[in-house]
């Protein structure tokens, strides 16, 4: 099957993503349907070659089960192959080399390389000593773009558009970097923002004014209660407890922001829940079992989302 | 007669028009310390038509080049700099404040890349010129304080 579309794929062919703020509002959307169609393929009931003879370089310099499984099962879903390490135990990394000359090695082994490591900037470091494509799997507390592809297709996938929907935002919104690649995307997108936070955690003032330059209200609070009957997406994010120094002040907060089923009680019929996950107390139990709970289908988006990305990129098999 | 209170040298770098109060800034940016072999004068606290104030740094013996010439532009953007050759004024330049400072700046995030070794040069683009505000090319973030970063 071959599921390119000719011209417009011309753009991704061999190209980074290390940022989604790099992305065009006509890149995600070509993602996104992209994604769309590798679904029969991400889940067995048809099968592709479309990366047949391609080999994919995984680096992980620190693990991260999901992200690297997902990345593996899409590329093998179409026909592809993958090397690599998770953890630097027994590489060269360990001897002292630098990222630079790692990426230079990896390079001659594979056609595109996917990149996970603990310093902010390292994709952008690895794109600049590689002709190959390099994919950002997270750098630090920098970006995470597939981990936002994947959340937009799940957006756009059950609600059907991105302008008008009331996008509400609820957690730590000042050190998440999910939720701030989000909201970049978002308001290229088009959607209406609503950041629920703590005062200390508010989204910071740099991403809020990039919000009002493109044009778009949002509202900041603090109350969830306040906002949730009009919320049509519900993104919620995890209360670190480091990140107070008092550990009731913890407590009362993040308890302020559990959803439950009362939260949910004057929600709209077609609210969704997302989460990036792993959750812990954030959302109870009892939602899971709720139609507006969608946040394991959107794990399961990772696969295809990430072929989409991976057939754009490497072009798939003429 | 008028006191002059700069004399005219007969080599090197005449830094003119520096915001008052940061001649000595300048003075790090050129790494000008201890070690120093030719004269330095400075100057502050100067009367200026067109600035109401201003500091002057000569160096004597030495000619500075582009990527200094930067750096002043990062906390000076008013000054001139005027090459004295033979007593003369060889050339006369004014900094300009690059789109990118390259090699002249740390990334104040310790979790930066560019803070590991690595075979690469610090690079900030310069997001707005007034107030200056600069981000770097690897970490995304935002330098808040220009001056403790100089390399």
């Amino acid at each position: 099957m071959n599921l390119r579309i000719w011209g417009l794929m011309s753009d991704f062919q061999g190209r980074d993503v290390l940022s989604i703020r790099e992305l065009t509002k006509s890149d995600i959307q070509l993602v996104l349907k992209t994604a769309k169609k590798m679904v029969p393929i991400a889940v067995g009931t048809r099968r592709s070659r479309s990366l047949d003879g391609k080999i994919l370089a995984t680096l992980f310099f620190e693990p991260s089960t999901r992200t690297r499984l997902s990345f593996e099962s899409a590329m093998a879903r179409l026909g592809g192959r993958v090397l690599g390490f998770s953890g630097t135990e027994g590489t060269s990394v360990q001897k002292g080399e630098t990222l630079a000359d790692t990426i230079r090695m990896v390079e001659a082994y594979s056609d595109a390389i996917v990149l996970r490591h603990p310093q902010e900037g390292a994709a952008r470091l690895a794109a600049e000593f590689t002709d190959k494509p390099v994919i950002n799997a997270g750098d630090g507390a920098g970006q995470h773009p597939t981990q936002t592809l994947l959340d937009l297709y799940t957006i756009w996938d059950e609600k059907g558009a991105f302008q008008g929907q009331n996008v509400t935002l609820v957690g730590d919104l000042r050190y998440g970097r999910t939720v701030h690649s989000l909201t970049y995307a978002l308001a290229e997108l088009g959607a209406h923002l609503t950041f629920v936070s703590p005062p200390t955690l508010e989204m910071p003032r740099e991403i809020l004014e990039h919000v009002k330059e493109r044009g778009l209200t949002f509202r900041v609070t603090n109350r969830l209660e306040d906002v949730v009957r009009e919320a049509d997406v519900l993104y919620v994010t995890r209360i670190q407890r480091e990140r107070f120094p008092d550990p009731q002040e913890y407590e009362a907060v993040a308890g302020s922001y559990r959803i439950d089923e009362a939260v949910l009680r004057d929600a709209k019929r077609g609210l969704i829940i997302m989460h990036p996950l792993p959750r812990l107390t954030e959302i109870a139990s009892e939602v899971d079992r709720t139609k507006h709970a969608v946040y394991f289908k959107q794990a399961s988006n990772a696969v295809p989302v990430r072929m989409a990305l991976l057939d754009l990129i490497l072009g798939g098999a003429e | 007669m008028k006191e002059l209170r700069v004399t005219p040298i007969k080599n090197g770098t005449v830094i003119d028009h520096i915001p008052a109060g940061l001649a000595l800034k300048v003075l790090k940016i050129l790494g000008i310390g201890d070690s120093v072999t030719s004269t330095v004068t400075v100057t502050m606290h100067v009367p200026s038509r067109a600035m109401g104030w201003k500091d002057i740094v000569k160096v004597e013996d030495r000619e500075l080049g582009t990527r200094e010439i930067d750096k002043i532009a990062l906390i000076a953007p008013t000054a001139t700099v005027n090459v004295i050759r033979n007593y003369n004024v060889a050339e006369k330049r004014r900094v300009t404040l690059p789109d990118r400072a390259i090699g002249i700046l740390r990334c104040a995030n310790p979790n930066c890349i560019s803070n590991l070794k690595e075979p690469i040069e610090s690079e900030f683009v310069v997001r707005s010129k007034n107030p200056l505000r600069v981000v770097c090319k690897y970490c995304d973030r935002e330098l808040e304080e220009i001056v403790p970063h100089i390399l």
